[in-house]
């Protein structure tokens, strides 16, 4: 039987998990159809109905997946609630009497290097240790310096609408073919020269997307949040990525704790902590604003909202709390959109005119 | 000085060893008034909007407080035991009311993986309060024997339930949601009603935990969560049927009671989500065709 490896969206880390599973399970790897509103429709119908709104996408981009014919699954998600998604993914997938195997890399919110080894080996017997490190050095490398890219082409405007979209693919194109690590800085520092003969604009206002992880880095569950304010000549800071995840949040995290030690005395859940810390940070580089997005019932996000209304009242600087489930309309989002825009241009002008 | 505790989240859980410690050491201490329409009504003006029924109860429990108490009690709890956590909202129970209140808070706090016991914070709690260390171990100790002959006695008090030959059913779900008088007591008053027996999943006790909640789980690490199931799975064979309560909307619930319909085939399950817009109708109809499915499904044997 010919096995075949898949795993669920997240933003654009599906073209750089690829290639890396290809050459750790030597399996053939398939990448789910990209998410629609079809995908929604199957997770939402499949899952139960207050489940925050990743699992619902997981659940969509798991059926989608074993439709086209793949048999093994993958879970990468791990802590608060993802941690438990597994279990109950593959109750429901199996009950839908699909035949697959599925793998988690985060167990019971733990993981390390040993454990991923061994999940691997199990697939590939051949798998060795050193091969493995190589691997996983090589792909963590690719997305840290995607990352940086896309930390830039979310702050500038371009003057053609479109063409940051364009290199931005190139550049991931060129990034996972290549396996020498000097190439790879070499394609870096390419694609950095290019970036920068685009024609950009200045943006008008300056604002930050701070919140729930899979909301940040998956586009197609806020209607593409990004794109909507560049088309309003917003600039956007947005902290959540993988490298912050994988590696920023555990060196920082003590320092967050203590610079909003006036606010909170305790760690309070996943990246509610952060969201704290983001937010006197984005009042003290003069943001103009600051959007936060969350799933729909997202317990840490929820509790720390009165807190960062709290700390906006204070420091005088606008919040915007958007919440998303799997609604299918993107006007309500649009139309508050629209509204904080202009309340933001009328507050720089207030604030100009003075 | 006196101390205020409210009725709420964390409170079902601990109720004996809060009043029995404060007890052994003579402080004074009000409990806030049971949960009402006017405790809701108060917390939705201050919780957000999607915050979940408890949450919001517990803010209203806490204002009722205000003006009653010199001090409020209000333990963060991060993990009650090795490798497992609790629901975020107890992680930040603290540092809410802390924001959101003008309130002077007793420090508490559980953190089993930092190695901050229960016994550890309590002594913390009792140092900070002016007694010795002594005295402050002794009440501890003193405290949780009576806890653990409370929750033996009602162990058995539920053995004598469950070998009865009458309908029982087990009323699976977080402490603070069934016992709370306006949550859960109208679902379990109505059951009574019925002359239905009631098995709380909360007496129960742990020792078998793992193989018992294994049977729906493996991987569940909610300390709470753990614990219903760990009762589902003792005591499934014993009852005649399960309901799942849960306040809306419960984030580990939504996962595991899922996880409970889809494991357990031979028992009638009902899954009753309570939310604050509730009439006692639509819960009173659902409940009354479920005790109708039980007990045909005896004629039927």
């Amino acid at each position: 039987m010919n096995r075949i490896i898949s795993f669920p969206h997240v933003g654009d880390y599906s073209y750089f998990i690829k290639p890396f599973l290809e050459k750790v399970t030597l399996e053939k790897v398939k990448i789910a159809p990209p998410i629609t509103k079809k995908t929604v429709e199957i997770g939402s119908k499949l899952s139960p109905d207050s489940v925050c709104m990743p699992f619902k996408y997981n659940i969509g981009c798991y059926v989608e997946a074993l439709e086209e014919g793949a048999n093994i699954l993958f879970q990468f998600g791990g802590g608060c609630r993802y941690g438990n998604y597994a279990e109950l993914q593959k109750t429901i997938l199996s009950d839908l009497g699909y035949e697959f195997e599925f793998y988690e890399f985060i167990k019971k919110g733990k993981t390390s290097f040993n454990y991923i080894y061994k999940t691997f080996k199990s697939i590939n017997s051949e798998l060795t240790r050193m091969t493995l490190l190589k691997e996983l050095i090589l792909v963590f490398l690719k997305i840290m310096i995607f990352d940086k890219s896309e930390h830039y082409t979310r702050k500038k405007i371009e003057k053609d609408e479109g063409e940051f979209k364009k290199l931005k693919y190139k550049f991931i194109n060129d990034l996972c073919n290549e396996r020498n690590i000097f190439k790879i800085f070499k394609i870096k520092h390419h694609y950095k020269l290019k970036r920068k003969t685009i024609k950009v604009k200045k943006p008008k206002l300056k604002v930050g997307i701070i919140g729930e992880l899979y909301t940040a880095m998956e586009p197609f569950s806020t209607f593409n949040l990004e794109n909507e304010l560049k088309k309003y000549d917003i600039s956007v800071k947005r902290f959540t990525d993988v490298s912050y995840l994988l590696f920023y949040k555990k060196l920082f995290h003590p320092f967050f704790r203590f610079k909003i030690k006036d606010y909170l005395k305790y760690h309070i859940g996943a990246d509610a902590t952060c969201n704290v810390y983001r937010l006197l940070y984005l009042k003290k580089k003069g943001y103009d604003g600051v959007i936060h997005t969350k799933p729909f019932g997202c317990t840490p996000e929820v509790g720390v909202m009165p807190i960062l209304s709290k700390i906006s009242n204070e420091e005088n600087i606008p919040i915007m709390f958007l919440s998303f489930d799997t609604q299918d309309s993107d006007t309500g989002m649009r139309t508050r959109i629209e509204a904080f825009n202009d309340m933001l241009l009328m507050r720089k002008e207030k604030k100009n005119g003075k | 000085m006196v101390i205020g505790v409210p009725r709420c989240l964390f409170y079902y859980r601990y109720q004996t060893l809060i009043r029995s410690f404060f007890n052994e050491l003579d402080i004074e201490y009000v409990i806030s008034d049971p949960s009402n329409k006017k405790i809701l009504e108060d917390g939705k003006k201050i919780a957000p909007d999607e915050a979940c029924f408890s949450l919001k109860m517990f803010l209203g429990h806490v204002k009722n407080l205000e003006g009653k108490c010199d001090y409020i009690f209000i333990p963060r709890i991060e993990s009650v035991k090795l490798d497992e956590k609790v629901c975020t909202n107890f992680y930040l129970l603290y540092d809410l009311v802390n924001n959101l209140f003008d309130i002077k808070i007793l420090d508490f706090n559980i953190d089993e993986q930092k190695r901050k016991t229960e016994k550890s914070a309590f002594i913390q709690l009792g140092l900070f309060l002016g007694f010795s260390y002594n005295r402050v171990i002794t009440a501890y100790n003193h405290a949780k024997e009576k806890e653990k002959k409370v929750k033996n006695n009602n162990i058995l008090k539920q053995t004598c339930i469950l070998n009865n030959n009458c309908k029982k059913v087990l009323v699976a779900g977080h402490p603070y949601n069934i016992y709370d008088e306006f949550i859960g007591k109208p679902l379990i008053d109505t059951l009574k009603k019925n002359n239905i027996e009631i098995v709380y999943s909360d007496i129960y006790d742990t020792k078998n935990i793992e193989e018992e909640s294994s049977i729906i789980s493996e991987e569940v690490y909610w300390t709470f969560n753990k614990e219903i199931l760990g009762a589902i799975g003792k005591y499934k064979d014993n009852v005649d049927g399960i309901i799942l309560v849960s306040a809306f909307p419960c984030g580990p619930d939504s996962l595991i009671n899922e996880l409970v319909i889809r494991k357990i085939k031979d028992i009638p399950i009902l899954n009753i989500i309570l939310d604050e817009a509730n009439s006692d109708t639509g819960l009173v109809t659902r409940l009354e065709s479920f005790i109708d499915i039980i007990n045909k499904e005896s004629a039927y044997e």
